[in-house]
């Protein structure tokens, strides 16, 4: 009897829904940004804030209507889109393949990862005379920037994942007879993966920043060459549209790779809880 | 096959842990090691499941030998089943069989992490005994477990080797868990094996068994403990 009556749940006095409450307080976050927007369409509209300097919120947002109904901003993120892939796809590969190299042996270590070190104390924004020298002004240089860009995050969080990654759990493989190659693919690489999946994402963000930086050398098409062209025009609304895009870009990306990490980590939600 | 030690050492730095350890393992005996923290219990168990590089001494070993350490060591991003199966060359059929035996097979997807204490320890048990191992290691891996959950798994354990019939290394600090389990409890005191005692009470045993009590005061003894708790 008594049993029974300890199982039963105590009902509590319900306190006030959480639910509504916070969409409010989400709410009230919006109205500073929005009051910030409305004060400088009033500043644009009473000429305090000249359009050569900065358009007008709904100046900018008719031309983003404008520049995508004549295709020119599909255009210009298609090629800008392209060139972050390439050099993201080469600079990826490049960085996790030699932090393999390094994590898995001294020797590996000895040969990469001094250069690497070294490499990565270089301004790579300052190379950009060296690669237009080396590369011309087509797409091989803004690629290239990119791929270095993206080369040094993502190696340098693989070789620590691996390097992270538990010698228990290396004494379990050796015990079950696990062979290198096997104690590589079940043990190592997916011991390091949360921490290159930290490094995927620092790597988007300079991808892109490195992106930005390389479209401002003669370019002749993408966001970038869209934005300085803008310039000679004083077009400072296709401007702010250009940057809003890079953005957006940069968000998108990285919501991707949030999304991945979920699938990828899966296994760590128990403990996460 | 039998397992063979003779003349076995392993110093670290200045310090002696393992003397000069002579030892034999016969088949489908469930021998229990036991000594003080830092006696080189987990020393001498490293050496024979090949961890330890350094040691010294001939090591007659068995190839087929499997561990379960004290921390069951799952590969926490490979769900139960694969965790089993990892490096084994038999037919999932046979993971399945021992993840049954353990009574885990409702959670054979189950990501580690998400196991208790009790069930992951279960698994390691798995995962070494569908290697069908001549020897088996086990190093202390019942120490972190609660009372209750010890009990269940002493049972298991022994249901276990009753089955397959391996040899079993049992490392333990706890000496009602030898006086429990094992056939013979060998005691390592300064790098030595210094007490080499059978235990031939009938199984299921007791621990007010008459036997077993003065057992366990010799035991205690030997490790430098009186049974009060004053050395």
């Amino acid at each position: 009897m008594s049993v029974v009556e300890l199982a039963r749940p105590v009902e509590k006095p319900r306190a006030t829904p959480k639910g509504p409450r916070r969409r409010v307080t989400a709410w009230h976050r919006w109205l500073s940004p929005l009051a910030l927007l409305a004060i400088w369409q009033i500043a644009s509209a009473s000429g305090l804030l000249p359009e050569r300097l900065l358009a007008a919120p709904a100046t900018i947002a008719a031309t983003a209507v404008d520049l995508t109904q004549a295709g020119t901003l599909h255009t210009a993120i298609g090629v800008s889109l392209q060139r972050v892939l390439i050099g993201f796809a080469i600079g990826g590969l490049a960085g996790i393949l030699l932090a393999t190299v390094a994590g898995l042996s001294r020797a590996g270590e000895n040969a990469v990862d001094p250069i690497m070190q070294m490499l990565r104390a270089l301004p790579f924004f300052g190379l950009i005379p060296l690669f237009i020298l080396w590369f011309g002004i087509g797409e091989e240089p803004k690629i290239l920037l990119v791929a270095l860009a993206v080369s040094f995050p993502l190696y340098l969080n693989t070789f620590s994942g691996i390097r992270g990654v538990d010698g228990k759990l290396a004494e379990v493989a050796k015990t079950l007879r696990l062979s290198r190659g096997q104690l590589i693919r079940h043990i190592v690489l997916p011991g390091a993966l949360p921490q290159t999946l930290v490094g995927l994402r620092q790597a988007l963000g300079v991808a892109w920043l490195a992106l930005i930086v390389a479209e401002q050398v003669n370019a002749t098409t993408g966001l970038g060459y869209m934005i300085n062209d803008a310039r000679e025009f004083l077009r400072t609304d296709v401007i702010v549209v250009g940057l809003l895009v890079y953005s957006a870009l940069g968000l998108l990306t990285d919501s991707l790779v949030r999304l991945l990490e979920r699938r990828a980590l899966a296994w760590r939600r128990g403990f996460l809880a | 096959m039998a397992t063979r030690l003779s003349g076995v050492a392993r110093a670290f730095g200045d310090r002696v842990v393992l003397d000069s350890v002579d030892l034999e393992l016969r088949d489908g005996e469930f021998t229990a090691l036991l000594g003080r923290s830092g006696s080189g219990k987990s020393t001498l168990l490293r050496a024979l499941a090949g961890l330890d590089d350094e040691v010294t001494g001939k090591i007659d070993v068995t190839s087929s030998v499997a561990v379960a350490f004290q921390e069951p060591r799952l590969v926490p991003w490979k769900r139960l089943l694969a965790n089993i199966t990892l490096g084994l060359d038999a037919p999932v059929e046979k993971a399945k069989a021992a993840l049954e035996e353990v009574g885990l097979t409702e959670r054979s997807d189950a990501w580690p992490l998400t196991l208790s204490g009790g069930e992951a320890q279960r698994a390691s048990l798995a995962r070494a005994l569908v290697r069908e191992p001549e020897l088996l290691l086990l190093d202390e891996p019942f120490s972190a477990l609660d009372a209750l959950t010890r009990i269940t798994i002493h049972h298991l354990v022994l249901e276990l080797w009753a089955r397959h019939r391996p040899a079993v290394l049992l490392v333990t600090h706890d000496v009602d868990e030898a006086l429990l389990l094992a056939d013979r409890v060998l005691v390592l005191d300064e790098g030595r094996i210094a007490h080499d005692i059978p235990i031939t009470t009938d199984r299921p045993r007791h621990r007010e068994d008459p036997d077993l009590v003065a057992l366990r005061t010799t035991l205690l003894a030997a490790l430098g403990v009186s049974p009060e708790g004053r050395s």
